[in-house]
């Protein structure tokens, strides 16, 4: 067996591209029997890559593209996503969701909570949250990184009923963005596009009935250093390809890596496909250049995740199951 | 009630549902039973903390130390001799 290195990740783009797309329109016709998809962009590389592929699969006519912003999203996004939208020729629509946020209680709940964990949290503050403690092996525990208006850091420990109501509440933002995904799906008579990569979809790092929920998911197999190699073979725009992935949930910037995995996205992809295919954490070890105990929590917190977040994968569990349901689906 | 038996009554009631003491054995594995995942872990540290009076430092948040009943009381012995 050949020594594991980055080029495990490798593979051909161009047959990848016509694969997926290939694959994306008998699943719209035959599978979903939609006219057409619905992509939701944040001028990511994910959702970037998604909308191109459903364009390479179905043309830029039967693909609608939204834009949906809110107060925590960065001006940026909204802009790559504009440009790749002008790029690749889709409709677009822009929709502010912040008033129907605000309306819902996201923000409020969400600063009540960050509030009792930080009274002078106010006006002109920005905030993030933090998990520690899984990749040592300790239990994860939740901190509040706050930035006060005068640019002063202030980080506190957050307790368990806080962190529950501030992700509760910016859950929100991703179940809204799909109530309008879907608005414009059932109009259309379209199927929605879900964007997460292999990462996010192994590990669960999406939100239940939000950015979790969707019809097809068309590069949920591929890792991310390949959705960026996919990125830059489709010939998306440079501003798209080089975009930092960031949770863009949270009015302080927050990378993914800081708030969920172990490692930065290109490790922990080569992570993930040595723990796939069984290669032992001494070879990940000497390929990240890491211990082989940090290797090994490496693993472990691959593996956690994957146990703490079946329930995000389930779907509603019947008492007594419905066979002749499941055959006709 | 002994701390063992609160400790017991409170993992029986706010994760199994029961009061039925035979349901879980003093020494049965919880999380890596499955019994109660990393969230339930921080509502169990708060309860105890509560409870007893007690400070669970980051460093003591172990998996070994919240893994069965007696792995718990053990624990909070120590905690409440130090």
């Amino acid at each position: 067996m050949s020594a594991l290195t980055y080029d495990v990740l490798d593979i051909d783009y161009a047959g990848e591209a016509d694969r997926i797309a290939e694959r994306l329109r008998e699943i719209t016709a035959r599978t979903l029997h939609r006219r057409g998809l619905v992509v939701a962009i944040s001028g990511g590389i994910d959702s970037s890559c998604s909308l191109a592929l459903a364009v390479r699969a179905l043309g830029p006519q039967r693909v609608h593209a939204l834009i949906l912003p809110e107060r925590d999203s960065s001006d940026d996004s909204a802009v790559r996503a504009g440009i790749l939208a002008d790029h690749l020729g889709v409709r677009t629509e822009t929709v502010d969701i912040a008033p129907a946020l605000a309306a819902i209680g996201c923000y409020s709940a969400r600063d009540d909570a960050v509030r009792r964990a930080l009274p002078d949290y106010g006006e002109g503050w920005r905030f993030k949250i933090v998990i520690d403690g899984g990749i040592e092996g300790r239990i994860n525990q939740f901190r509040l990184v706050a930035e006060d208006p005068a640019g002063a850091t202030h980080d506190v420990a957050l307790g368990l009923s806080e962190y529950l109501q501030i992700v509760a509440a910016t859950n929100f933002k991703q179940r809204i963005r799909k109530t309008l995904e879907y608005y414009h799906a059932d109009r259309l008579n379209y199927g929605v596009v879900g964007t997460p990569n292999r990462l996010e979809y192994d590990q669960g790092f999406f939100v239940k009935n939000g950015d979790g929920a969707a019809d097809v998911k068309p590069i949920a197999h591929l890792y991310k250093s390949q959705v960026y190699g996919m990125a830059r073979f489709l010939g998306l725009p440079e501003r798209v390809c080089a975009a930092i992935p960031t949770t863009d949930t949270y009015s302080l910037a927050q990378g993914q890596d800081e708030f969920y995995f172990a490692l930065p996205y290109r490790a922990m992809d080569l992570a993930l496909w040595a723990l796939n295919h069984g290669r032992p954490a001494s070879e990940l070890a000497t390929a990240l250049d890491i211990d082989v105990t940090r290797a090994e929590a490496v693993y472990e917190d691959i593996r956690n995740k994957r146990r703490t977040t079946a329930y995000l994968h389930r779907s509603a569990v019947l008492v007594d199951p419905a066979p002749e349901r499941e055959r006709s689906a | 009630m002994d701390s063992r038996q609160t400790i017991r009554s409170f993992i029986l009631k706010n994760f199994l549902f029961t009061d039925d003491a035979s349901a879980l054995a003093d020494d049965a594995a919880l999380i890596r039973g499955g019994i109660v995942d990393s969230t339930g872990v921080l509502e169990l540290i708060e309860f105890l903390e509560e409870r007893y009076a007690i400070r669970v430092a980051p460093e003591e948040m172990i998996p070994a130390h919240f893994d069965s009943i007696d792995a718990i009381d053990a624990f909070v012995a120590r905690k409440r001799q130090a």
